[in-house]
């Protein structure tokens, strides 16, 4: 599977979770853990493009596929991404527990709609918990994150 | 919350997918996983083996036929939603799949899954069976039809053999007024109970052992819904009535 | 001072490497680490029978399966964190149980394996035989005893407590109107979205034990295993790394796993972690809220409260592991911003065969805050007043202060508030709800609250200037997303004249700083901040005392600014802080920075040794702030909501929040912490309970069922400060973690009983809930 545009071995182990395989084996800990059943969104990555959660995908299920994790966002000791500018200026995360988690849904958000709508910013959200921030300087975020993006 | 050790099969093509369901004790169809893998996590489910068809080739199709929309195993929820065939179609299942938890997880859930795993809370079998829709179940020995009516069995049980796939569900195109309506507690959570509107039938979810459909005029006749944490067996039958209300109003 | 930051809406400096995935969480550390999983009872209630664990010793993988057995410490109950006289039947648990459990997901064994999916595997093979006992759930069925959860406790009453103000028999005697209520608070969940971590790493070569543990204070954590483990503290290092939320629960004397990881990874000689999965957080970490209160109060025709009692039952659960804070603080914060002249309070603790309870933002004050606010809106209705109004006439006016509540707060002193002006709280928040918004079933809500913060005993801070001219700063509370490293740098680049960018703070990590308390209580702001402001001082007081020297002039007539000490008025003559740090140590072994800078001056311009009596090498010092009492912020929350008279779905149409914490270091952070803790308190109001079944068992251990709002359940909060400097402590700064969750429960309790004309005397509702009391 390519991580990041890098080809990595396959997974040994088939019960190895995605989440596990790129937090343990492959040293990507930028993606979290919070539930391990698909409810909380701290582990969403990018398959293929879009939004998964990768603590609900087998890591062998991911071979032959391209999986994009928070890591892969901006280039080391480059300029943050929009995504994360935004996160970063609208203070659209506390703990950062959940932060990458956001980042890819909402990236995988304004692949599919480059100009959301209120009610799109809303449901493309929805799917992550967050405990620090009542969601509101996310949604802020989300919003400054469109701005960005179109500069 | 690890998976406990199963035996992994990945086939490439469908004969090899049934042959293994056919051979095989104690195994499951992994398809998209969105509510096997946290069964698997939790230790709730602890099959021998898992039969992974994600790489089953040419099983992904959305497409019309008979005047109605055909869905494969492998189509995934959010394809269906953003398929103009289905909005074209059967709007109905546009709106229902939309209602399916949240986009992520329908990137990568299945609505042959949903079909398949028969969760009496979900939205898609009560759709399949208020339109009268059917499944094609695949095995070694070829295909069966399985009309809606005949297809869920019991709770999380349908009338698929061990040895089936199902390969495809079809659903006949939405008639005249449509509508779902549903009651769930936070967005995206199961429904406390919910009503789907094919023209003049109505099919409800959340409120017995297996989608049932109800009589518009007298929905909650006979209905004996089970209570949880969320709604007692009054409050489903309450809501049995305002949501088919609001389907009818529609 | 030319640069000021202090109250500037300065930016987090924690953002980029979390942004980036580069934070550095518990779990993230590896180390070529074996991991571990304990097995939990499934009873809430049993005696052990027997235990089998050779299945498990013999899967490939395992190292090893401890048992209480296996334990030189397994016979030990663990500590209580905070022991009161009044708990005068304190228990705790011990590591391992292997007689009695007592609740469902108390530990039994702990295995240790080359994987976690191993150590589950092995966890599965244990054999458990168990002789289930007599279950005892809900405060009334333990107060009504008729089964034990600790055989030696009678009447399963932990600790009984009573306080009384003035003469409530015979003010309730004479009050011209008297109410009877009662009301209910259910059991509720922090659940940080990173569930707790342990990973430790025993040199033997150096004797030194290293822990990370996602805890809300390390420093308990090494005083604790250094006793346990026979090591000098500084031989034993905890470090809280990046923590993902913390909210009370993380911070335990101990949980089981913050000794079995550091004990196996001693015996083993190899490192060791442990990471909770959700499921075993749903059991094994503290809970908060189950509480049941008896009220009667007086009042006038006016709506004068003359008196209140209030009797309550607290679930402390199985144990009393954290001692009885949360019972005091409700005891304590029920009177909240009102005048209660006349005040008794009692409590009981009381036993039950569920998880153990300990501070969950907010602690104690939600139900504290909820029992105030509903009783006068049930006296607002008897005498048909306006809430807004009945509040005005109770409220203690701005120049009572400070006030003195007579009754005792949990630092064993008495409640006294500093400072505060709670009516112009109240107007200010109707101004911004505005007028009600048209629609059938609309309800307004109002809740007032204080909130005690700040509690000592103290904290401390490290700060030195480097020879680069940079600042490093150390406390030893760690952070939980409350942006630690920003505020504490604006309070330090204040002092020492410097960018904010040019201080980096370290927060919970003992290697840096070896003393302290915790971050809870809506305190770090308060003791460490001061902490900070005081040492920062100590350093630049150091810097002028040396420039002066150098310069020849009065320190006092020194001043700080742009990263250099200079004479006032006289901006080219100073000296740069990166100098002065090479001059404070007069052997300098430097290079590069301030070095060649320094050349210039004397290494001595005064008699006697370099090192003078009472004086350090370098430009640095380590300071203490220990506050003299709490600090007592408040605010009024307002809201607008319609519930759906079919569905009784909850919509809230409008929230706004006045707030006063003193003065705000950062609004962004102060921001952040109101809009979480209000999110929080709209999942504690309508979503979230923990439901235990008469068995023990919680039915909602998961995400699926136990109803964390997202973001279509949160409606956006305005928010807006008012500031009453606390008077107690150099910043003038009160605590901000807890308040936005404490009166959420009351204002949403409010407005549902005018939108559904039914009476909310319970929390959490749910449409189930609504349901039910609109059939009645």
């Amino acid at each position: 599977m390519k991580v990041n545009g890098i080809s990595h071995a396959a997974p040994s182990d088939p019960r190895r979770l995605l989440s596990d395989h790129l937090r343990h084996d492959l040293g990507l800990t930028g993606t979290h853990v919070g539930c391990e059943h698909g409810v909380c969104g701290c582990c969403t990555v990018l398959l293929d493009g879009a939004p998964v959660r990768s603590c609900l995908m087998l890591a062998v299920q991911a071979e032959g596929h391209d999986v994009s994790t928070v890591e892969g966002l901006a280039a080391a000791g480059g300029p943050l991404h929009p995504v994360q500018q935004a996160f970063h200026e609208c203070q659209g995360l506390q703990c950062g527990f959940c932060t990458p988690g956001f980042l890819m849904s909402v990236v995988g958000l304004l692949a599919q709609h480059p100009n959301p709508t209120p009610q799109q910013i809303e449901e493309g959200i929805a799917g992550n918990l967050c405990r620090c921030t009542g969601y509101g300087s996310i949604r802020r975020a989300v919003h400054r994150a469109v701005e960005l993006s179109r500069e | 919350m690890k998976p406990p050790p199963f035996e992994y099969h990945a086939p490439t093509t469908v004969e090899e997918a049934c042959e293994l369901l056919g051979s095989l004790e104690d195994a499951k169809v992994l398809a998209g996983g969105q509510s096997l893998i946290p069964l698997l996590n939790f230790r709730l489910a602890r099959p021998a083996h898992l039969v992974d068809i994600n790489r089953l080739r040419g099983l992904d199709a959305i497409y019309e036929r008979d005047g109605g929309v055909a869905v494969q195993a492998l189509a995934r929820q959010a394809a269906v939603e953003d398929s103009e065939v289905v909005a074209r179609v059967c709007p109905l299942l546009t709106a229902a799949v939309r209602l399916v938890a949240h986009r992520v997880i329908r990137n990568r859930g299945t609505v042959c899954g949903s079909l398949a795993h028969a969760d009496s809370a979900s939205e898609l079998p009560a759709v399949l069976l208020a339109l009268g829709g059917h499944v094609i179940a695949r095995s070694t020995r070829g295909d069966r039809v399985i009309p809606v009516g005949e297809l869920f069995t019991g709770v999380f049980e349908t009338a698929l053999a061990p040895n089936e796939l199902l390969a495809e569900a079809w659903f006949p195109a939405s008639p005249g007024p449509f509508g779902i309506c549903e009651e769930s507690r936070r967005h995206g959570d199961f429904a406390l109970a919910g009503a789907v509107r094919a023209a003049g039938m109505l099919a409800l979810f959340g409120v017995a052992p297996t989608p049932v459909l109800a009589d518009p005029l007298d929905p909650t006749r006979g209905l004996q819904p089970s209570g949880d944490l969320e709604a007692t067996p009054e409050f489903r039958l309450h809501l049995v009535r305002e949501m088919t209300e609001k389907v009818f109003a529609a | 001072m030319t640069t000021k930051w202090f109250g500037e809406r300065v930016q987090r400096v924690e953002d980029d490497r979390l942004l980036r995935g580069n934070g550095r969480f518990t779990d993230d550390i590896d180390d070529g680490a074996l991991e571990s999983c304990l097995v939990r009872s499934p009873y809430a209630h049993a005696r052990i029978t027997s235990v089998d664990v050779s299945a498990a010793r013999a899967l490939p993988g395992v190292v090893a399966v401890y048992l209480a057995s296996d334990l030189p410490f397994g016979d030990r109950d663990l500590p209580i964190l905070i022991p009161h006289p009044s708990l005068t039947h304190g228990r705790t648990q011990r590591c391992l149980a292997s007689d009695l459990v007592r609740y469902a997901g108390e530990a039994v064994a702990f295995v240790v394996a080359e994987s976690r999916h191993v150590a589950e595997d092995a966890a599965d093979l244990v054999q458990v035989e168990y002789e289930p006992l007599p279950v005892v759930i809900t405060p009334e069925v333990g107060a009504a005893a008729t089964d034990l959860v600790h055989e030696d406790v009678p009447g399963n009453i932990a600790a009984e407590m009573l306080q009384e103000v003035g003469d409530v028999g015979a003010a309730l005697a004479r009050a011209p109107h008297r109410q009877s209520l009662r009301f209910r608070f259910e059991r509720g969940a922090a659940c940080p979205m990173e569930g707790r971590a342990v990973w430790a790493r025993w040199s033997e070569s150096e004797g030194k034990l290293t822990v990370y543990d996602s805890t809300q204070s390390p420093t308990s954590i090494r005083g604790g295993l250094s006793v346990l483990f026979g090591l000098p503290e500084s031989n034993v290092e905890v470090i809280a790394p990046d923590v993902g939320g913390g909210f009370g629960p993380k911070i335990m004397l101990f949980y089981p796993d913050e000794v079995l990881v550091p004990f196996a990874a001693m015996q083993l000689g190899r490192p060791v972690k442990w990471t909770e999965d959700r499921q075993e957080h749903f059991t094994a970490v503290n809970q908060e809220r189950g509480q049941l209160h008896e009220v009667e109060v007086g009042f006038d025709d006016e709506g004068r409260v003359l008196a209140l009692s209030v009797d309550f039952l607290h679930d402390t659960g199985a144990y009393t592991p954290y001692g009885l804070i949360l019972p005091i603080i409700t005891a304590a914060q029920v009177p909240g911003p009102y005048r209660v002249s006349n005040y008794r309070v009692r409590f009981r603790a009381v036993y039950t065969n569920a998880t153990p309870t300990s501070p969950y933002r907010g602690a104690g004050r939600p139900h504290a805050c909820f029992v105030m606010e509903r009783t006068l809106d049930s006296i607002a209705k008897e005498l048909k007043l306006d809430r807004a109004e009945i509040r005005r006439r109770n409220f203690i006016q701005p120049d009572q202060f400070p006030y003195n509540l007579g009754v005792v707060w949990q630092d064993g002193n008495t409640v006294v508030y500093d400072s505060g002006n709670y009516p112009a709280l109240l107007e200010k928040a109707l101004t911004m709800l505005g007028p009600r918004p048209g629609g059938d079933h609309v309800g307004m809500g109002l809740g007032v609250y204080v909130e005690g913060t700040g509690v000592g005993p103290y904290e401390g801070a490290h700060v030195q200037v480097l020879v680069s001219g940079k600042v490093v700063a150390a406390t030893g509370i760690p952070s939980q997303g409350q942006a630690h490293a920003t505020v504490f740098a604006q309070v330090v680049a204040d002092e020492l004249g410097l960018d904010v960018a040019d201080v980096k703070v370290t927060g919970g990590d003992t290697r840096r700083f070896p003393w302290g308390v915790g971050t809870f209580a809506s305190r770090g702001a308060v003791t460490a901040g001061n902490a900070m402001a005081v040492t920062a001082r100590m350093v630049a007081d150091k810097a002028k005392l040396i420039a002066g020297e150098q310069l020849e002039v009065d320190p006092a007539d020194l001043e700080l600014v742009g990263g250099s000490v200079r004479v006032k008025g006289s901006p080219d003559r100073g000296i740069t802080l990166a100098a002065l740090s090479v001059l404070a140590n007069p052997v300098r072994y430097a290079f590069g920075g301030g070095t060649e800078a320094a050349s210039q001056f004397a290494s001595k311009r005064r008699p006697g040794p370099p090192l003078q009596e009472g004086e350090q090498p370098g430009l640095e010092a380590t300071g203490y702030y220990s506050p003299p009492g709490s600090t007592w912020a408040s605010g009024c929350h307002a809201a607008y909501v319609r519930v759906d008279p079919k569905t009784f779905r909850l919509e809230v149409l409008k929230y706004v929040v006045v707030h006063d914490c003193g003065r705000v270091i950062n609004p962004l952070v102060v921001e952040g912490q109101i809009e979480g803790g209000v999110a929080q308190g709209i999942g504690g109001a309508f979503y979230e309970r923990l439901a235990f079944d008469a068995e023990g068992q919680l039915r909602n251990a998961s995400f699926m069922e136990y109803l964390i709002p997202y973001a279509t359940e949160v409606p956006e909060i305005e928010i807006h400060h008012i500031e009453t400097p606390s008077p107690l402590n150099p910043l003038g700064v009160k605590g901000a973690g807890e308040a936005g969750v404490i009166p959420v429960g009351a204002v949403i309790g409010s407005a549902i009983e005018e939108a559904l004309g039914v009476p909310i005397t319970e929390m959490p509702l749910s449409p189930l809930k609504l349901f039910e009391l609109s059939r009645r």
